[in-house]
């Protein structure tokens, strides 16, 4: 054999490829349950705090910041660990996939609460009394005149976050998630070839590169102008 | 509840295990920073060569890194090249997908700063005789850096945090330190204590990130 059909065969194996396919395709399939529910709900909740932060309860902003910048301190890695190993300590067991969503959640929350928070201060102050004085309520002029100016600026930051964050999801496998890294490692293990490796992170590409085509074009679109 | 994760007895027990834990992730950080700003920079500079055959394949190598998850590509030179006969340690195979993957983000940040500084700015250097590499070290670069800062320092925070992935593949850092001083515990309170050793180091960076943050988006009106 030829070096390269050696590495060939090592690396791109098709008989174990076949094997494990099955394996890798429900590694996807949980890594896009994962990062599904993350982004709505990472996203969901930073907007509800961001939307909380400008009713300015003096207590209450405080708490956010503090929240936020915790979230923003500890690495992801760190806080599903935390979940994962410590909660059991408190008789509270969330499984590795409860405990990745929520980690992975909180810090998108974190981050998409500072965007969403900038995009709402950075709108002029003439808008709001402008759109109260035609009568509107607080309520209709953040939804209806702040809101949609405000979002508007925060997509280039945000789709940047979103995806960096949302990448994550790999790390559940340390907590023993059955994403695609998970599947993957337990079947180089079982087969001692490194092939279904190489099928995971092509799995990885599959999935979040669109992602990174598609957002590349929305920050284009929706680029600051100077 | 105190007893449980904020035991002092097992905080004293686990402090020097925990310490050189936090020395080992400032060693490290101290590391892969200059080596993802390196790379960035190297990147940077190559895609502001205007030529598309330049600038095509470092859009794509960009992306790429974009959509490949840091700790994929940590697993994949850690359990992956010992099957091609390469045997690198975990602390090497951190130091070479940090270069690779932060190296990426880095360049993107470059890249933007370059282009943020007029085209005016590297003729009137090269018009008082400055080289080409001349008029981008002492014109272009400072101007650009000085304009991307938020964003390179809100990227080196996130490489500091991203050194935790090196519990993974075995790197003592203050990670992988907590958790081996929590199973000859058996007890969490190394987990939290290193949990607030991330936050009171990163703290003062993110209270900083946060102001320049909000005052570049809410200048962009």
């Amino acid at each position: 054999m030829s070096t390269w059909d050696r590495f060939v065969d090592t690396f791109f194996n098709g008989k174990v490829m076949l094997k494990y396919l099955p394996d890798i395709l429900s590694g996807m399939v949980v890594t896009i349950e994962l990062a599904v529910l993350i982004v709505l709900s990472g996203l969901a909740a930073g907007l509800a705090l961001a939307l909380v932060r400008s009713l300015a309860i003096r207590p209450l902003n405080w708490l956010i910041i503090f929240i936020v910048d915790l979230f923003r301190s500890l690495p992801p890695l760190v806080i599903i660990v935390l979940m994962y190993f410590g909660l059991p300590y408190a008789e509270i067991s969330p499984s590795g996939f409860v405990s990745t969503w929520l980690s992975l959640a909180f810090v998108l929350m974190a981050f998409s609460e500072e965007i969403f928070w900038a995009g709402i201060t950075s709108v002029h102050k003439g808008q709001w009394e402008a759109s109260r004085s035609t009568g509107l309520s607080f309520g209709q002029t953040l939804i209806n005149v702040v809101l949609p100016q405000a979002l508007r600026l925060t997509i280039p930051p945000l789709t940047n976050r979103t995806i960096a964050i949302t990448k994550g999801t790999a790390l559940g496998t340390v907590v023993a998630v059955t994403e695609i890294l998970g599947e993957a490692s337990s079947a180089v293990s079982n087969s001692y070839n490194p092939s279904p490796l190489m099928m995971g992170a092509a799995a990885y590409l599959v999935l979040f590169l669109p992602v990174v085509v598609l957002a590349r074009r929305l920050e284009t679109k929706f680029a600051w102008k100077r | 509840m105190i007893q449980t994760f904020f035991n002092i007895e097992i905080i004293a027990a686990a402090w020097p295990i925990v310490l050189s834990g936090l020395l080992n992730t400032i060693l490290l950080s101290l590391i892969v920073v200059p080596l993802g700003l390196f790379g960035g920079l190297i990147l940077a500079l190559l895609a502001s060569v205007k030529n598309p055959l330049v600038r095509w394949p470092l859009m794509a190598w960009v992306d790429f890194f974009r959509a490949f998850p840091p700790l994929v590509l940590l697993i994949l030179l850690f359990a992956g090249l010992p099957f091609a006969g390469l045997e690198l340690g975990g602390f090497a195979c951190v130091a070479i997908a940090f270069f690779l993957n932060t190296g990426a983000y880095y360049g993107e940040i470059f890249r933007a700063g370059i282009d943020s500084v007029p085209a005016g700015q590297v003729e009137a250097g090269r018009s008082t005789g400055l080289s080409r590499l001349q008029a981008m070290g002492y014109i272009v670069l400072p101007q650009a850096v000085r304009n991307v800062l938020p964003d390179l320092l809100s990227n080196t925070l996130e490489v500091v945090k991203l050194t935790s992935l090196g519990s993974v593949v075995a790197v003592p850092e203050l990670l992988y330190q907590a958790r081996q001083a929590q199973s000859l515990t058996y007890n969490p309170t190394p987990i939290v204590v290193a949990a607030i050793i991330y936050f009171l180091m990163l703290w003062p960076l993110v209270r900083l990130l946060s102001r320049l943050e909000n005052r570049a988006l809410a200048g962009r009106r």
